[in-house]
């Protein structure tokens, strides 16, 4: 670990990079931004760990925990709130065998996120598995590309 | 070189979920067999186009055969084949493919003017944008203009920021040209936050150098040498072409030192967003951009005075800067000549939600919304009633039936509680329940609230709680009335445009749909029956088949019965997801 959050304080410094930018390569590199990262950076930069947590609580995309290897996300914009992504949420959940509030699978297989909008809402409602966007999803078809993505994995 | 037949495939978010990739590659495989004619290879170009409005019948594909255009429409890789076999060889379109009516109704009542590329030019390529006349603008404006006739242009032209305030671009190009600074900023604002609105995604996807064009005479116009462009991770494909399109627009010397042999120097850096909507709002993206948590400032000072890093900037919105080259190209007074007194030009709309032709169109300001909803949109999907359009996202309103004929610009949509916003317009049908879905905003903003200022952080809560116990069968006398109040008060102390329009989606709804939310609080009814507390499931023995689509999609285990049997929903478990009613094809699941 040591290694790689020494090549990105380099390349850090070079891009003169803040530290949204910095907490970006970290997730990129990691999958999420473990607490360690932080406070090793928070020591080599002389920032205080407070400022890193801040802003990684802040915006929605950071992840202050290990997620899935399959991303799910549902869209909960406008448009696919009326053609129904909520439907589409609880079918998720219960496929995927999560109590409310939990977000990945005890088998770290599945993640299920929510995003606030795609920008895909003529194609609504709108599920993104693994960064390809699926539209005009009914529960059924959203059950069967989840169910291929299990057996690919088993 | 002659291209007598011109493949072009729609490739914007829209196109490529519905398969477009999958589309190309078959006519690639297919045109590439040895059975094909060298003539046929010889004379074929394909291109990918972004988006053109129409996403719902996607795969979209144009065929100009010696200069002929025929488009199709959901095509699937499968159809390719005899798409040649028939099109290409012999010369007789496929016409059970072909676009109907409805297309070119959608298209026919439209004025294209930021859209008038995108779908039609190749969105990775500099030269399909410069033959259709792109970087002229860019040239006319550094070879023979001044700053200062530039801005007055603008002004002219009557064109009023897209992003949601409208505050006239000419006039804040002004202001920031007068300061004086050793350095200036422009951002470009694509953190497009609107859910439900898609413009500034599709407008980069579908043609990325008329947004750099627009940039690159903006920071000639103020003074800039450094311009960001502020745009949301959650558009990959937008990002990645346009930084492609950075790249080009460098080679070709439009970015850079010395742009095109004058004194400027000027290049435009890319900064992701991390996803939070507060960062539309022009304070908290300066605060992002500099790598601070995105919350907003008082105003004044505003940033043109005292923006990025202290110094003057410009922040202009995707769609605003898109339209600066046709403005410049076509003089002021074209643009002008579309619209109304105040709202000049045209404005893109995200046209989604209970529509027909769902999509991106573009229309002259102040054309009636009736126009919009049963012209362009061909009505409501199903044939349901009409109910409201939602304009604006979060910080808009509900426009009832009976102000179909209102026309859409700012002043009028904002005379009847709505705005036009960064544009996007939700279509809703006797199917939605207002109360649900003003809940669903305040849901958003109260999510999305930054924290800084107590108004809308408390506010907003306390808003979503009543909506809360409104739609879960709670709701008490005088929650309407604790509504509006809360409202107002949210409104006059917010600090930043988030929290000021807020409870707009709360005034309006009780403005025109007062009888819903009466009906939640003493009734306990949800009249559209979407509240899912106010509402319950049940099966018609006589419509039931036994063919258990409905419990295998139960996520609650709540339905039970044997195969061919009559089926039985157990309304202690049931959900109430609604899953079970989208399943049935024998209409046998009613709720109520």
């Amino acid at each position: 670990m040591e290694k790689i959050l020494e090549k990105l304080y380099t390349s850090h410094k070079k891009d003169e990079g803040n530290i949204i930018s910095l907490l970006q390569d970290i997730q990129n590199e990691f999958g999420y931004i473990p607490e360690d990262a932080i406070y090793w950076f928070s020591g080599r930069l002389d920032i205080p760990a407070s400022r890193f947590f801040g802003i990684a609580t802040f915006y929605a995309q950071f992840h202050l925990a290990p997620r899935g290897k399959n991303i799910i996300t549902t869209c909960c914009g406008t448009a696919c709130h009326v053609k129904g992504s909520e439907r589409l949420m609880n079918g998720l959940m219960k496929e995927l065998d999560l109590p409310e509030g939990e977000t990945t699978t005890d088998d770290k297989e599945f993640t299920l996120e929510k995003v606030n909008c795609v920008g895909a809402c003529s194609i609504a409602p709108v599920v993104i598995i693994n960064d390809k966007v699926h539209g005009k999803l009914s529960t059924d078809n959203l059950m069967k590309a989840i169910r291929k993505l299990k057996e690919k994995d088993n | 070189m002659k291209h007598d037949l011109i493949i072009k495939i729609c490739m914007g978010t829209g196109g490529i979920a519905s398969g477009g990739l999958d589309v190309m590659h078959a006519f690639r495989n297919q045109l590439g067999k040895k059975s094909i004619k060298a003539d046929i290879k010889k004379h074929c170009s394909m291109h990918k186009v972004g988006c053109r409005g129409l996403c719902a019948k996607d795969v979209l594909v144009d065929i100009i055969l010696n200069n002929v255009k025929t488009t199709y429409q959901f095509i699937k890789p499968y159809m390719v084949e005899r798409i040649i076999e028939e099109h290409f060889i012999n010369g007789n379109p496929v016409q059970e493919w072909v676009v109907a009516e409805d297309y070119h109704q959608f298209h026919d009542n439209q004025i294209k003017v930021v859209l008038s590329d995108c779908g039609i030019i190749d969105p990775e390529e500099i030269e399909a944008y410069i033959n259709a006349g792109g970087y002229d603008a860019l040239r006319q404006v550094m070879l023979t203009m001044t700053p200062g006739e530039t801005i007055e242009t603008i002004k002219k032209s009557g064109l009023r920021g897209r992003g949601g305030a409208g505050f006239p671009t000419g006039l804040k190009w002004e202001f920031c040209s007068r300061e004086t600074s050793s350095r200036k900023y422009i951002i470009c604002n694509a953190d497009e936050g609107d859910p439900g609105a898609f413009m500034d995604r599709s407008v980069i996807e579908g043609n990325p150098h008329a947004v750099i064009e627009g940039m690159i005479i903006g920071a000639y116009s103020i003074g800039a040498d450094k311009g960001y462009v502020y745009i949301r991770a959650e558009y990959p494909l937008a990002v990645e072409r346009l930084r492609k399109a950075l790249q080009q627009a460098r080679k070709h010397k439009f970015l850079g030192k010395k742009i095109l042999g004058k004194e400027f120097d000027f290049d435009i850096k890319v900064k992701l967003g991390a996803g939070a909507f507060v960062c539309g709002e022009e304070t908290a993206l300066i605060a992002s951009i500099e790598g601070y948590r995105g919350m907003p400032k008082a105003k004044p000072p505003f940033p043109v005075y005292k923006g990025l890093w202290s110094k003057p900037t410009v922040i202009n919105n995707v769609e605003t800067l898109a339209n600066i080259p046709y403005i410049l190209r076509n003089g002021a007074e074209w643009y002008a000549s579309f619209g109304t007194g105040k709202s000049k030009g045209t404005k893109v709309f995200a046209l989604t939600g209970k529509i027909r032709n769902s999509g991106l169109i573009e229309v002259p300001m102040g054309i009636p919304l009736r126009e919009i909803i049963y012209d362009i949109g061909g009505g409501i999907e199903n044939d349901m009633a009409f109910k409201a359009v939602q304009t604006g996202g979060p910080s808009g309103g509900c426009i009832p039936a009976k102000l179909l004929d209102i026309k859409v610009d700012y002043e009028s949509l904002a005379s009847v509680g709505s705005i036009v916003g960064s544009g996007g317009m939700v279509v809703l049908d006797e199917n939605d329940c207002m109360v649900n879905i003003t809940k669903f905003f305040l849901q958003f903003t109260q999510s999305e609230s930054c924290g800084k200022c107590t108004p809308c952080r408390i506010g907003t809560k306390r808003l979503l709680e009543i909506l809360e116990r409104i739609t879960s069968g709670n709701g008490r006398d005088g929650d309407i009335k604790l509504l509006e109040d809360l409202s107002h008060d949210i409104k006059a102390t917010s600090l930043c445009g988030l929290g000021q329009t807020a409870p707009n989606p709360i005034l309006s709804t009780i403005k025109y749909f007062r009888d819903e939310y009466e009906a939640h609080i003493k009734e306990k009814k949800c009249p559209a029956g979407v509240c899912k507390d106010l509402l319950s499931y049940r099966i018609l023995q006589q419509f039931c088949k036994g063919c258990g689509a409905c419990k295998r999609v139960c996520p609650a285990g709540a339905i039970s019965g044997e195969r061919k049997g009559i089926h039985k929903i157990d309304t202690e478990t049931c959900v109430k997801c609604g899953a079970c009613i989208e399943s049935c094809k024998f209409k046998a699941i009613r709720k109520g």
